[in-house]
């Protein structure tokens, strides 16, 4: 039973809660609400043409969504692509962090030229990237060519063994950087004390980074790549640009404006972004309750 | 696109006066109502906006025929850019006309959305007499005709054609083909010998293949040529899974790797263009627009292209070109009905239909300009290709309706699958008939 509030800590409750009240109002009217449309849009068969007055069916939408083999092999890419891209964008941004965390010249300059992959806009690289995988006039068929490591060019974006590759690469590329960036902030806030004592016994680098580095680094580590993966599971600019609506590469997000808005389908591409939003919802609850576990620890 | 901040003084007052207007001039004779609206505006020029083309001559053609239009007039028109894909224009045509939005009067549509889109435009037999109508080709008229309502005027037409370079089959000694297997064969030929020569990338053949509407023109026109008909005939029946199908699918898988780069299952139009200007290909499928711009100033094959009809399948087959080509409408959210359909009057007319002919090869939809001798000295292959125009395959969305994209998705996904995967075509055809658009077409109800 807490012990009942003050009149000032009433009162400064209250003005707490007005001071909220724009904000909320604002995230009411620009998240919520449409959340909540989609959501209710998911139960009925609403159609592009007509949305005034649809009609409610329930589950149906869920059931044929469940049943479709292109939305399970949307999910599939969708897991393959964030699991792929945020493995290869962890490695790599910790090794780049660990470089730009030693003292020579130039590091500030070279940070902040580490970051232009991350301030193109997707858009413009993913068209960017899918000039240079062309196969006939692209230039990395042209540089592989020359350095003979391929005979014949590759069709990276077009076959099917290679087109989730080539975007799974291209996000890598574009978002090391801000990977790179978090885990060095991480970095830069460990305690020297530990790494200075492990110099003067001598400890071997490396496993004075498993030791070390690693463990004291996982907070800012878990942080960094939850924020990747639900990022990734929602990715859709990059993928769109550079295959369109080729079910070889098509991510759960693409999959979900191809019902609403190609197939003009409102009900079920509701069904599938709902879908879409519970599962980022669902990752969203396992990290918070991890990190609530790893801090009550 | 215009912003909608942009201040437009009086204009709610303004669209009032012009809606109740349109209703009474319902009653009176055309003439006179378009006489009206001309004393009506004249004292007040009005805005108007246009989507007509995204980029490059396309674009240029249509502002400078908007640009006539408005010194001629008075009124100012906005040419508003919209996505250069067909789907995507689509999609954000039906999001602007859903909200019931005024923000473009005037939109380009595609030969296959009249069906789709007519409940938000306005019928132009109000404006439009009977006798313009009649100058242009019947089969546009009827397909832009939905339950008696003309909801938009055809304003160039398009059919797939097969280019060719003019200098390699005659260095080589081959002729025009005739059929795609003699197309297969010549396409090999040339491409191994000019790449034994030192000229590594060229390819036999390309075309668009990557999984979009573009995909089920070329599918559409590889089986027709084979007499395996057009996915769905005229009486809702699905025909798709016949063995001609799958053998003008088999002979397109065939393709991929041998005579086509494996990336033309990633190709539009623009990209197979880009390969074929820049002399890296000996044949191909393309609108007649690439005419104009393969024979540019700046193009390295300028001279050495020839058009022709697009092979026949095997020898019982015959020539295919699927109908392709753009329509003028007027939005019913409107504010400026009446001055819209005039513009539309003034772009579809002959004057304009030729000066696009003759600058960018636009197929005009008027039979007339075919014979034009201006248009046959820009464009020689208009008079040969006259019978292709005119009689182009059309593609099942009338019969399909608002399940046409779905029908369409569901075709070139699984041609897509058959090129990319090398699969046998029969068994993948048999299940897009009898799964997929069966389920879709609830029985050939469609």
């Amino acid at each position: 039973m807490p012990a009942p509030r003050s009149r000032l800590a009433r009162q400064r409750i209250r003005a707490a809660w007005w001071m909220l009240a724009p904000m909320l109002i604002v995230l009411l009217g620009v998240a919520g609400w449409p959340l909540a449309r989609t959501i209710w849009l998911g139960f009925t068969e609403a159609g592009l043409a007509d949305v005034e007055a649809p009609r409610f069916i329930g589950l149906t939408n869920y059931v044929y969504l469940l049943q479709d083999p292109d939305w399970w092999r949307a999910v599939r890419n969708t897991a393959v692509f964030a699991g792929a891209s945020v493995a290869l964008e962890t490695a790599l941004g910790l090794i780049i962090a660990l470089s730009l965390n030693a003292h020579f010249r130039g590091r500030g300059a070279l940070r902040a030229a580490i970051l232009v992959p991350w301030a193109i806009p997707t858009v413009v690289s993913a068209q960017m990237w899918r000039w240079m995988f062309n196969d006939v006039f692209g230039v990395i068929n042209h540089v592989l060519l020359a350095v003979h490591a391929i005979d014949t060019p590759i069709a990276w974006t077009a076959s099917p063994d290679t087109a989730l590759l080539s975007i799974i690469l291209v996000d890598v590329w574009k978002t090391t950087p801000f990977m790179a960036l978090l885990l060095l902030a991480g970095l830069q806030m460990l305690p020297q004390e530990c790494f200075e004592s492990a110099r003067v016994d001598g400890v071997h680098p490396l496993k004075v980074f498993f030791r070390i580095t690693l463990p004291l680094l996982k907070p800012a580590l878990t942080v960094a790549i939850i924020f990747r993966v639900l990022d990734a599971l929602r990715v859709f600019d990059l993928v769109y640009v550079i295959s369109g609506n080729n079910r070889d590469t098509m991510s759960m997000s693409v999959y979900a404006r191809q019902q609403l808005v190609d197939f003009q389908d409102v009900g079920y591409g509701s069904a599938a972004a709902t879908l879409v939003f519970a599962i980022i919802a669902l990752f969203t609850v396992i990290y918070l309750s991890a990190s609530r576990a790893g801090r009550e620890l | 696109m215009r912003s909608p901040r942009a201040p437009r003084p009086h204009r709610p007052v303004r669209r009032r006066a012009a809606r109740g207007a349109g209703a009474g001039w319902r009653a009176v004779p055309l003439a006179l109502g378009l006489l009206l609206s001309f004393a009506g505006g004249a004292a007040q020029a009005a805005d108007l906006s246009i989507s007509c083309g995204a980029l490059g001559q396309e674009l240029r053609l249509c502002q400078d025929a908007v640009d006539a239009w408005s010194r001629k007039t008075g009124h100012r028109v906005q040419v508003v850019s919209t996505p250069n894909s067909a789907t995507e224009r689509l999609a954000l045509y039906q999001q602007i006309l859903a909200a019931r939005s005024s923000d473009i009067d005037i939109m380009q549509i595609d030969v296959v959305w009249p069906g789709t889109l007519a409940p938000h435009l306005v019928d132009l037999s109000q404006y439009i007499g009977p006798g313009t109508t009649a100058t242009h080709f019947k089969s546009l008229i009827d397909n832009d005709t939905v339950d008696g309502a003309l909801v938009a005027m055809p304003w160039f037409t398009d059919a797939g054609v097969l280019f060719y370079r003019k200098d390699l089959l005659e260095k080589y000694n081959e002729p025009v083909p005739k059929t795609w297997t003699e197309l297969t064969r010549i396409a090999r030929r040339i491409q191994n010998a000019e790449r034994a020569a030192g000229h590594a990338r060229m390819q036999g053949f390309v075309f668009q293949a990557k999984g979009y509407e573009g995909l089920t023109c070329n599918a559409l026109e590889w089986i027709d040529s084979f007499g395996g008909g057009t996915l769905v005939d005229d009486h809702g029946a699905i025909t798709v899974d016949n063995p001609r199908a799958a053998a003008a699918l088999d002979l397109a898988a065939s393709w991929i790797g041998d005579i086509a780069p494996e990336g033309v299952l990633n190709y539009d139009e623009e990209q197979s263009r880009g390969v074929f200007q820049s002399s890296n290909a000996v044949f191909m499928r393309n609108w007649p627009y690439a005419w104009a711009l393969a024979n540019a100033e700046d193009s390295p094959i300028r001279g050495q292209v020839g058009v022709t009809a697009l092979p026949a399948g095997g020898t019982d087959g015959h020539p295919s070109g699927v109908l392709g080509g753009w329509q003028l409408a007027v939005s019913k959210y409107s504010a400026h009905p009446a001055l819209a359909a005039d513009l539309v009057r003034h772009l579809t007319a002959a004057s304009e239909q030729k000066r696009r002919a003759v600058i960018g090869a636009y197929n005009p939809t008027i039979p007339a300009l075919y014979r034009d001798p201006e248009v046959l000295d820009a464009v020689p292959f208009f008079g040969q290709l006259y019978t292709s125009f005119e009689h182009a395959v059309a593609r099942p969305s009338r019969i399909t309706g608002s399940k046409y994209n779905r029908v369409s998705a569901a075709f070139y996904n699984t041609v897509h699958d058959i090129l990319a995967r090398r699969q046998p075509a029969e068994p993948q055809l048999r299940a897009l008939a009898q799964r997929r658009l069966q389920r879709l077409s609830r029985d050939g109800q469609w």
